[in-house]
């Protein structure tokens, strides 16, 4: 075999070699969907979603957990997208570029990869302790506010980005004020890119579960919340603790759980790409 | 009056964006303040130097050392699973794929990523440690091995996605020049394009190993709780994160020195990150200077 | 009989606002820099109303820029700095005090690539209104219609106004962004090198149209197809490095120019 031979060989096996790596990921994603599926998909019923935690397996249900996501959800929602997008906004139209604008562009990316169990600890101190909220749904929300904030802030400014200049030219050109211009034409423009963000974000935040650990979020709740100052439980803690027992009821507990877990993380993503091809396309 | 109004829409703009600098300012204000009280009862020298971390236990030892070591065990173990797959994947599907395949799998890949952590956890506790168990008999129960292994297999979109937009970027002039002389796809792939590519590539693999070394959930459920000075992937040990899951789920009374070892061991994880953070936002602003 | 009619109808709203439009623009000893470059070096100039003038110069005189400081659109530049004065009727635009949106209302500007907003093409030329605050249904729907009327466009669009005016053609994107640009009424039109993304036919179209607008509009042009120049414009002047070379009736500037430098530039030996 001559050297050209060799090479061309080589550059085969790489090819293949790609594919697998390529591959292996996604088979192990299947593999491990298929096993959890196998392991707790018997155990959803009706009763399992709608059961209070209890002592027993066959018995309890995610009922208060999955009312603390919800609550969690809506409350995230509501604190962070109007803060990150406004920051968004402002960071992409209105900064100049200054000592502020760098020091603001070199904080968001360095908070994007903070650990979250460090956001616990900061929720801990100043909203659980210090602001005495305990912990609380509203505490947990305002955590996980602060956590996905740098996601959004980028996602915002990436889709405003976007925006052909040509744009806000003509609208000031038509005596639109800044506002004006940023209200009825860049968000409306934008509006696709931003809401795949935020639901990328928020899918984060609902699957999360260190931060809110640490703020002293509860494995064991009796009853769903019902104002944002009560305590709470989450589902992504409900599962962690049913697989830190040993009984093997829990473990099934726990694969039911994490079905219920995804099906929401995978609609929230499937919702998000919805939302970009949807709004791509209105560009092209 | 639409002065006045443009006004205050563009300070309280501008106060959002301030919240991101305040977000900072607090967390490294209540990680300080707590552990300079810490390290008031603690010195910094038995702190870094004692092998043994047992603040939970009567003979009290807070030596973080082994809290480091599991860390960086972990990590290690992830890294090295996620950095050649997860390079092989962005090389490939930049230089050999079809556009279509390429545009289909990404995203894919990127539900990796959007698993929830605890999800993975499960996997490694329930699924990935009895297989290995069957080729590693004294493997035990909780163990850094397949908590590591699990978590590379999470981090792989972080390095596959972040490379294959630096190697998608390379000027398709330059590949034509190799290709031009002869050289097959891998040789210009290994000699011209990743070369090219090479800041992209380490700003993705320095934010990989941030990730890990910030991971939680995955070592708390998988690796064990036991703090250990070893490199040794088969025992249970405890990471940083861990550690703090494990006080954080007891009842640790507010002001005590338990209490406070939870933010002692989060500056340090806090310092780590935030330097390999730094280091790879200062390596894309260069880059994208020399592209620009 | 229903044409003719209409036609009347257009005539008279037009006729309604012609006293407003006798504008003239002067130009004291303008100075700009973009940081430390010195686009623009010291230009006095008089524009008369009602009439087209073009300002022709090769890429980079500065022409853009000059173009631009009638309706203030640099000030969004970063490192925009500026001296001197403009006076349009009597008031220097760059005191303090000009509020910024009023200007720009009475001083349209159609750009270079034809660039609608991506929404519907009665969005598009009612925006103007709607942003002034009007609200009035009937009053917008009726100024759409002259606007998209005066801009040669009505009969084109008029059974699908809702349609996405990213949908129409390069030409009658421009057309709709010169309605747009009517339907606020301004008395002076900034036209950017308005037919460079073009083809013949559309810009044909457009020419016919600033022919017919300069009656009722003081129209600045710039352009760098100086048989353009020479077709529709009343005036010209010609751009070279940030200063104004020349400025004269269009006829003048293209069968005998005082200057050297504007002989070659008009007769093709350099820009």
């Amino acid at each position: 075999m001559n050297s050209i031979q060799k090479n061309r060989l080589k550059d085969q096996l790489f090819k293949i070699w790609g594919i697998v790596c390529t591959l292996i990921g996604l088979v192990l994603l299947i593999i491990f969907i298929g096993d959890i599926f196998i392991d707790g998909i018997s155990r959803i019923d009706w009763e399992f979603i709608t059961d209070l935690p209890s002592r027993k397996a066959e018995k309890s249900g995610i009922y208060t957990a999955l009312m603390g996501s919800i609550w969690i959800l809506i409350l995230t929602t509501i604190i962070s997208f109007p803060i990150g997008v406004a920051a968004g906004v402002y960071l992409e139209e209105y900064s100049k570029k200054n000592r502020l604008s760098a020091l603001l562009e070199i904080n968001i990316s360095n908070l994007a990869g903070v650990p979250s169990i460090i956001y616990g600890l900061l929720g801990l101190e100043l909203f659980a302790r210090i602001m005495n909220l305990g912990a609380s749904v509203l505490t947990g929300s305002l955590t996980l506010s602060l956590l996905i904030l740098p996601i959004i802030i980028v996602a915002t400014r990436e889709a405003i980005k976007s925006v052909p200049n040509s744009i806000r030219d003509a609208s000031f050109a038509l005596g639109a004020s800044k506002w004006q211009t940023i209200w009825h034409q860049i968000l409306p423009a934008s509006g696709g890119g931003i809401l795949t963000g935020v639901i990328l974000a928020l899918s984060r935040a609902v699957g999360e579960t260190a931060p809110l650990i640490v703020i002293g979020a509860l494995a064991y709740v009796p009853f769903a919340p019902s104002t944002p100052m009560d305590e709470f439980s989450v589902l992504p803690i409900q599962i962690f603790n049913w697989i830190s027992r040993p009984q093997h009821g829990f473990i099934e507990n726990a694969a039911a759980a994490i079905i219920i877990l995804l099906l929401i993380t995978f609609v929230m993503n499937g919702i998000a790409v919805y939302f970009r091809n949807r709004w791509q396309k209105k560009w092209k | 009056m639409r002065k006045i109004r443009e006004l205050v829409i563009e300070k309280s703009l501008l106060g959002s964006a301030l919240i991101t600098i305040a977000v900072t300012v607090g967390i490294i204000s209540v990680l300080a303040i707590e552990a300079v009280r810490f390290f008031k009862e603690v010195s910094l020298f038995d702190f870094f130097t004692d092998t043994q971390w047992t603040p939970l236990f009567t003979d009290k030892h807070y030596g973080i050392l082994p809290l480091l070591s599991g860390t960086f065990l972990t990590s290690l173990i992830a890294i090295s699973v996620a950095l050649p797959i997860g390079l092989s994947i962005s090389i490939y599907l930049s230089e050999y794929a079809p556009k279509s395949f390429r545009k289909t799998i990404k995203p894919l890949l990127e539900l990796l990523a959007a698993i929830p952590t605890v999800v993975y956890g499960f996997f490694a506790l329930i699924v990935v440690t009895p297989f290995l168990q069957q080729f590693i008999p004294n493997l035990s129960g909780f163990n850094s091995l397949s908590a590591g292994v699990v978590m590379g297999i999470m981090i792989i979109p972080f390095v596959s996605s972040i490379s294959e937009d630096a190697l998608h970027a390379v000027p398709r002039a330059l590949r034509e020049a190799s290709y031009g002389m002869g050289a097959t796809k891998l040789q210009t792939a290994f000699k011209v394009v990743v070369p090219a590519a090479s800041s992209g590539i380490i700003v993705s693999i320095i934010l990989a190993i941030s990730r890990a070394i910030g991971e939680t959930m995955i070592v708390a459920v998988a690796a064990g709780q036991q703090p250990r000075l070893t490199l040794d992937p088969t025992v249970p040990v405890e990471t940083i994160t861990a550690y703090i899951v494990q006080v954080s789920l007891g009842d640790v009374e507010h002001g005590s020195i338990e209490y406070r070892t939870i933010f002692a061991a989060g500056i340090t994880l806090f310092v780590f990150t935030f330097l390999l953070n730094t280091l790879s936002y200062r390596i894309r602003k260069k880059y994208q200077e020399k592209y620009e | 009989m229903e044409k003719i009619k209409e036609k009347k109808e257009v005539k008279n709203i037009v006729d309604n606002n012609q006293s407003k439009s006798l504008q003239k623009i002067d130009i004291k000893n303008v100075k700009v820099w973009y940081d430390d470059f010195n686009a623009i070096k010291g230009i006095d100039m008089n524009i008369k109303p009602n009439s087209v003038t073009a300002f022709i110069g090769p890429s980079g005189c500065g022409k853009s820029t000059f173009l631009r400081l009638f309706n203030r659109m640099n000030d969004y530049v970063d490192g925009f700095k500026m001296e001197g004065k403009i006076k349009i009727d009597g008031k220097n635009i760059y005191k303090k005090k000009v509020n910024v949106e009023e200007l720009r209302k009475e001083i349209g500007m159609v750009f270079q690539k034809p660039n609608p907003f991506p929404k519907s093409i009665f969005e598009n030329v009612a925006y103007g209104l709607k942003i002034q605050g009007i609200k009035d249904k009937k009053f917008i729907e009726a100024r759409v219609e002259k606007a998209l009327k005066q801009a040669d466009l009505w009969d084109e669009v008029k059974d699908n106004l809702k349609k996405s005016a990213l949908a129409l053609s390069g030409g009658q994107q421009q057309r709709l962004c010169i309605a747009r640009t009517l339907a606020v009424e301004p008395s002076i039109i900034l036209m950017d090198e308005p037919t460079s993304a073009l083809d013949p036919i559309s810009t044909a179209k457009i020419e016919d149209l600033i022919f017919e607008l300069k009656e009722k509009y003081t129209i600045i042009i710039v352009t760098h197809n100086m048989q353009q120049a020479s077709r529709i414009s009343d005036y010209t002047a010609f751009f070279y490095l940030g200063e104004l070379i020349e400025y004269n009736k269009t006829k003048t500037i293209f069968t005998n120019p005082e200057k050297k430098q504007t002989e070659n530039y008009i007769t093709g030996r350099f820009g």
